[in-house]
């Protein structure tokens, strides 16, 4: 059957209908977990391994506020290999290029299925490639916590890296020698794993302020290094450069003003692509210029929102993931830099989400279609190569959501007649702004009047779609194989699209 | 009518594609300087290849050639059969090489069945410096762009951004331009990242007289653009004078704001507007 974008959906599957659709659903809740004994302290990964009787097919998360610096998962993922254990599942909140370990246990069998809201690197590839014995599911930010509370994602053991953790369990990340700021992607995994373990290299007697709670902590394991703070940041915090994307950025922020969203006790959030960062100084500068206090900005938070904080031109600062060090740093200094869940973030059933509060989002795409559907999950040859993360949870929630991104990528026309994946529903899209123009979804008739005189260059998508194509011409249509890797989860836990194996040169 | 000038290397493909895109008044296609001996035929290839095929064009093609001693600068001239090109920038302009090229455009015109082509002339040298007046008043020449850099090495002396150096060579070519009526266009500003110099920089050429300024990156054109452009005062000003000017027909002279306003000031007004409009400003 196909669902509500159109797209084939397997019997067995629960398909996707409409964004909103969850709000006819009751929310549901497994019980949290409760410690039973005291939190005990562990030499090693493997005495975990034995003393939680972690067996072949078992479900293991983590979280990925480490990102690229995080050496736990790399741990954990070497005894699954030593120890041969098979058909393994694992939850990991992001999968990042330096996670090798985990290549060789899906092309062996070790690991069959998993469960994450962003992958790229060589797990990637080699799930890409079809060597998932089971199923990748990707969810969003706010769909893994309500995955998980709900128990349609059963945890067996998370193992969670965390900073600093003291005698009685409870840990924080916001300082110690590998500090990475808020924990927010654990919370779930903390509160609703059947065993909790904690992976630290620093321990100290007592902690005043801490975000992991050691009444759901049932072990610590004191290793040498959790992973390298350093890690953590990535490529795509610094600002762009290029003069194509600071164009789109400068006119992004022409398009807001003009919308009036840049008023007093507004709410941002942007996505940490090197435009959306330059974004973010095009509205720091308006916000100077007209002198006004916005009240809060959310998201993994940069050193441009920390100084924004710091100028007081938010009032506060809602923080899932330090995506700098910076970030990190004020995290722990500053009581305004506040730490939320992934929940608090963006789960469809939390009653005042922060992603629901949003007055506007900025937000990329990999691809677009001429009804607004965002693909971040796959690139167009159909190799994985991201994920939702928040995206398709603050396009719904935010009043308006914004797209930027070059009309044109390496030649490749960024939009098409239907995405290869859909991450993001076009019913969430308001806006896309190009280099070359600015499409404005039809159904928005608000916004379509608002900015009729607005001196814009305003095109319908097809328009804008067909200028690309006189540009490059009209690309091939690559496609995919018909194999079903994986499942695109929307936030509520429906089906929004399959994944398929990506084609191999000699078959296009 | 420029404020500015963008140079775009030739051989650089992401560039030449969003040439439309940027902020600038026209786009100088470079196979000059910016293109390694190396990469000539390529770049020269895909510039050809951009103007006879691309859907989008920037609204003004400026090509700088090679040099006319060069071997390079007959088959640079070969683009023009794309009947795309505005304006041919001529480097190490002088008396002597703009004799030639104009030759050697009389022919192509003919050859190509092209209208009048018009040039751009670098001035870079010493030499050229002292011969631009004769430069300015040949009948092809529409603008005179000065080149601080390579004039600087002939001087054997450095660059400053206040530009002392070469504020003789700038006011000569203001004053040849503003008498042939011409445009004077000011050289690049090679600090890319350091906006406050860029500023520095286009005011001391516009105060100078200077009508334009070109550009090495992208990110240098709100800039230029914005220090080129008449002001919202300006504007302002100049549609006041207009206006008096219709009200008063007859009178030689009339009062605004306390100032008198005669012949030269409503010149100036009616070129203040005719930029504006160039510039949609209005």
């Amino acid at each position: 059957m196909n669902n509500g974008v159109g797209r084939y959906i397997p019997d067995g599957m629960k398909p996707f209908t409409v964004s909103d659709a969850f709000k006819t659903t009751k929310r549901k809740l497994i019980s949290k977990k409760t410690r039973q004994v005291e939190t005990v302290f562990l030499d090693t990964i493997e005495a975990a391994f034995d003393r939680y009787n972690i067996t072949s097919g078992q479900c293991l998360s983590f979280h990925h506020h480490l990102r690229n610096g995080d050496k736990v998962v790399q741990m954990v993922t070497k005894v699954i290999g030593d120890r041969e254990l098979k058909s393994m599942h694992l939850a990991p909140s992001s999968i990042f290029p330096s996670y090798t370990n985990m290549v060789d246990l899906i092309k062996n069998g070790n690991v069959s299925d998993i469960h994450t809201n962003y992958i790229n690197g060589p797990v990637a590839d080699a799930v890409s490639e079809g060597y998932l014995d089971g199923k990748l599911i990707m969810n969003t930010h706010g769909g893994r916590a309500r995955a998980i509370e709900s128990g349609d994602l059963k945890i067996d053991v998370a193992f969670l890296a965390c900073p600093v953790v003291d005698r009685n369990g409870n840990g924080t990340g916001s300082f110690g020698k590998t500090a990475c700021g808020t924990l927010g992607y654990a919370i779930s995994d903390l509160e609703y794993a059947k065993h909790v373990i904690l992976v630290t290299d620093t321990i100290v007697d007592q902690l005043e302020d801490y975000q992991f709670d050691g009444k759901y902590v049932d072990a610590v394991i004191v290793v040498d290094s959790i992973g390298e703070s350093e890690g953590i940041i990535s490529g795509t915090t610094q600002l762009t450069k290029d003069p194509i994307g600071l164009k789109i950025a400068k006119d992004c922020s022409v398009l807001i003003n003009r919308l009036g969203l840049i008023k007093e006790n507004f709410t941002m959030q942007t996505g940490a692509g090197k435009t959306s960062l330059a974004v973010v100084k095009y509205v720091r500068d308006l916000m100077n210029i007209k002198g006004i206090k916005g009240s809060f900005a959310s998201g993994g938070i940069t050193k441009s929102y920390v100084e924004m904080l710091d100028e007081g031109l938010f009032e506060a600062l809602y923080d899932v993931q330090c995506f700098d060090l910076d970030a990190v740093e004020s995290y722990h200094n500053n009581k305004k830099h506040i730490a939320m869940s992934a929940s608090e973030y963006g789960n469809p059933y939390e009653k005042n989400p922060i992603c629901d509060k949003l007055d506007f989002v900025i937000l990329g795409a990999t691809e677009i279609d001429l009804d607004f559907n965002v693909n971040v999950t796959t690139d167009s040859l159909g190799r994985l190569i991201g994920g939702s993360g928040g995206h398709a949870d603050i396009a719904y929630g935010a009043k308006i959501t914004i797209i930027i991104s070059p009309l044109i990528k390496s030649r490749i026309p960024i939009i098409k007649e239907r995405v290869l994946t859909v991450t993001t529903p076009g019913s969430d899209v308001d806006i896309l702004i190009t280099e070359r123009g600015i499409a404005i979804n039809p159904k928005r008739i608000d916004l379509v009047e608002t900015l009729k005189d607005s001196g814009f260059p305003i095109f319908s998508i097809k328009e804008l779609f067909e200028m690309s194509h006189r540009i490059t011409g009209v690309p091939k249509s690559i496609g995919h194989d018909d194999k079903i890797i994986g499942y695109v989860e929307y936030r509520d836990g429906t089906i929004i699209d399959c994944l398929y194996q990506k084609r191999t040169v000699n078959s296009m | 009518m420029f404020r500015s000038l963008l140079f775009i290397p030739g051989n650089n493909p992401s560039m030449i594609q969003n040439a439309d895109v940027f902020l600038a008044d026209g786009i100088i296609f470079d196979l000059e300087d910016s293109v390694d001996i190396k990469e000539k035929d390529n770049a020269r290839n895909l510039i050809r290849n951009y103007l006879n095929e691309s859907a989008t064009k920037p609204s003004s093609i400026v090509l700088r050639v090679n040099p006319v001693d060069t071997d390079y600068f007959d088959k640079d001239l070969e683009l023009l059969k794309t009947s795309e090109i505005d304006y041919i920038l001529l480097p190490k302009a002088g008396v002597d090489s703009l004799g030639i090229l104009d030759e050697r455009l009389t022919e192509l015109e003919k050859e190509y069945k092209l209208a009048r082509v018009m040039v751009l002339a670098l001035v870079e040298s010493a030499k050229s410096i002292i011969e631009v007046f004769k430069i300015a008043k040949h009948n092809r020449v529409e603008g005179i762009l000065l080149g601080a850099e390579d004039l600087c090495n002939d001087l054997e002396i450095g660059r400053t951004n206040i530009g002392n150096e070469i504020l003789f060579a700038r006011s000569r070519v203001v004053y040849s331009c503003v008498s042939n009526n011409i445009i004077s266009i000011d050289t690049p500003n090679t600090t890319i990242d350091d906006e406050r110099a860029l500023r520095e920089d286009c005011l001391n050429a516009k105060n100078l007289g200077m009508k334009a300024k070109t550009a090495i990156h992208p990110n240098q054109l709100e800039i230029i653009n914005e220090i080129f452009s008449p002001s919202k005062e300006e504007i302002e000003w100049a549609k006041t004078v207009l206006r008096l000017r219709d009200e008063y027909v007859g009178k030689g002279a009339f009062s605004l704001n306390g100032k008198m306003i005669d012949k030269p000031l409503i010149t100036k007004a009616e070129k203040i507007l005719e930029k504006a409009k160039r510039f949609r400003m209005i």
